[in-house]
């Protein structure tokens, strides 16, 4: 049988109503900006903070997302922040007492073709030396680990191998959000929920609060975590960032017996799936080529996604698509992260996250908290500031974040 | 799925197009001259308006011809189409 889901309290949080002034304000209650608000009242003694949500707490990708949590990315800029982040899962559960089902169950990235697996091997080889824990798999391994995969030889696309991530894994992403909106209230955070900010109060090149649907708000540093509306936030403020906003579609099937046992990963054949604790299954689409805003994807891209899973699982062509669903992801032209102060004195942006921020939560919670506690990048976030893109310090990982989430 | 309107073939389903990003940017008319913030503008920022949006398409399964098209991306509705070359409609 799945597994039942632990009860949870009735009520979690205050509803607040918002003060006229607070120290730090961060925009955006999704997971990043609860674990922002989360470290800066628990590490950094800042008590006096709002978390503005324009909609409800963590009703945007945090709700979306496809829970997937793992570490391996090739760059070291990128390995250090991303294990960091893992590090930090692991000790969640017992630090925030709360039972989200973190699981780790490990994840696999197939390689299909010569030039995956050279990609591959390097990326295992890069990830040992920064303490990634990571090993090359082959055909026959891949199948040990999960049985219902494909791993013949006469498919189009043959499993030649993968890359195997023990530590890997997944949790229960609305149970991440409770659990630390609960300690954020706890600590005498305010979650105002329905509170969209629209402008910025500004003295000269200074930003000085936020203006919000229910009045002005004053900040004495204000903090970006609003994922694919970022680029409206900053427009707003007076400064450009170089995201693209993209719908980012999901999708799971109807509740089955547990048959898949880890998460799996294909960049050629383009799949994400993994079984979720209530038994369906989850799958990640492709993002939607064109801008948009409007949380939802074309059909075509479900469709490929689903011919994808097939291809890799016979299995589940009796399967069904009990839901899909989009949300808006903010990408970076290098598929890295923009962690930093902006232009302007005051405000803090972290965005670009693209497909892939539910797993960070932990390390941007620490990371972004530290950059406005001290007013300046913590070290992991140093690389990610808006500079690299005139320094032309990318740090590209489409290899590692392209298509796998 | 998006309908697309080419402005050569009219309207077919959006697998029959590729996207092409933010219409009218131009490439720096004096490259040696150009500073890094200029090239950094010119290489990685582009507007990313939640509203009307001119954009290219181009029609890879049929005339493979680039245009440009404004669509409100709140909606994705298509506001016009027009040719390369002709300007962007009020």
């Amino acid at each position: 049988m799945a597994h039942t889901l632990p009860e949870h309290p009735a009520k979690l949080w205050r509803n607040p109503e918002p003060k006229r002034s607070y120290d730090v304000v961060i925009i955006g209650g999704g997971g990043h900006g609860l674990a922002t608000a989360y470290y800066l009242a628990s590490e950094h003694g800042i008590r006096n903070i709002a978390v503005l949500e324009k909609g409800w707490l963590a009703g945007g990708n945090m709700a979306r997302n496809t829970t997937i949590i793992r570490s391996n990315y090739l760059w070291d800029e990128s390995a250090a922040i991303y294990e960091h982040a893992l590090k930090l899962w692991e000790r969640w559960p017992d630090e925030l007492d709360y039972d989200f089902l973190f699981s780790q169950r490990g994840v696999l990235n197939l390689a299909h073709s010569l030039q995956d697996v050279r990609d591959s091997v390097r990326r295992v080889s890069a990830n040992k030396l920064n303490g990634v824990d990571a090993e090359w798999v082959d055909p026959d391994e891949v199948a040990k680990i999960c049985p219902i995969l494909n791993t013949s030889h006469d498919t189009r696309y043959p499993v030649l191998g993968a890359t195997w991530q023990p530590r890997a894994g997944i949790a229960k992403h609305d149970h991440v959000a409770w659990a630390l909106a609960r300690r954020c209230d706890q600590l005498g955070v305010d979650l105002v929920q329905n509170c969209e900010v629209t402008g910025f109060l500004k003295d000269g090149d200074r930003v000085v609060g936020v203006q919000t649907e229910r009045g002005p708000i004053r900040a004495g540093r204000v903090g970006m975590a609003a994922a694919g509306y970022s680029s409206v936030l900053a427009e707003a403020a007076g400064f450009r960032l170089p995201v693209q906003s993209h719908p980012l579609q999901a999708l799971v099937s109807e509740l089955l017996e547990p048959v898949h046992p880890t998460v799996v990963m294909s960049n050629h054949v383009h799949v994400y799936v993994s079984q979720a604790h209530k038994g369906e299954l989850v799958l990640g689409a492709g993002i939607d080529a064109y801008n948009s805003y409007t949380q939802r994807g074309s059909v075509h891209t479900i469709e490929h996604q689903m011919a994808a899973a097939i291809e890799l699982f016979p299995i589940f062509a009796s399967a069904h698509v009990l839901r899909t669903w989009g949300g808006i992801v903010d990408v970076c032209p290098d598929a890295s992260p923009i962690i930093g102060p902006s232009p302007l004195e005051g405000l803090f942006v972290n965005c670009g996250w693209g497909t892939g921020g539910f797993k960070a939560t932990p390390g941007v919670g620490s990371v972004f908290a530290h950059t406005i506690a001290m007013g300046k990048a913590h070290p992991l976030a140093e690389p990610y500031g808006l500079e690299r893109f005139t320094t032309g310090a990318l740090i590209d990982e489409h290899g590692a974040a392209g298509v796998a989430h | 799925m998006l309908l697309i309107e080419c402005p050569w073939c009219g309207q077919r389903e959006e697998t029959e197009f590729r996207y092409g990003g933010q219409a009218h940017v131009d490439y720096p008319s004096a490259p040696a001259e150009t500073g890094d913030t200029e090239w950094a503008e010119f290489l990685f920022y582009r507007d990313n308006p939640a509203g009307p949006f001119a954009e290219r398409w181009m029609h890879a399964a049929g005339c493979r011809r680039w245009f440009n098209a404004v669509r409100d991306t709140r909606t994705n509705e298509f506001l016009g189409v027009y040719r390369i070359g002709e300007g962007q409609p009020a």
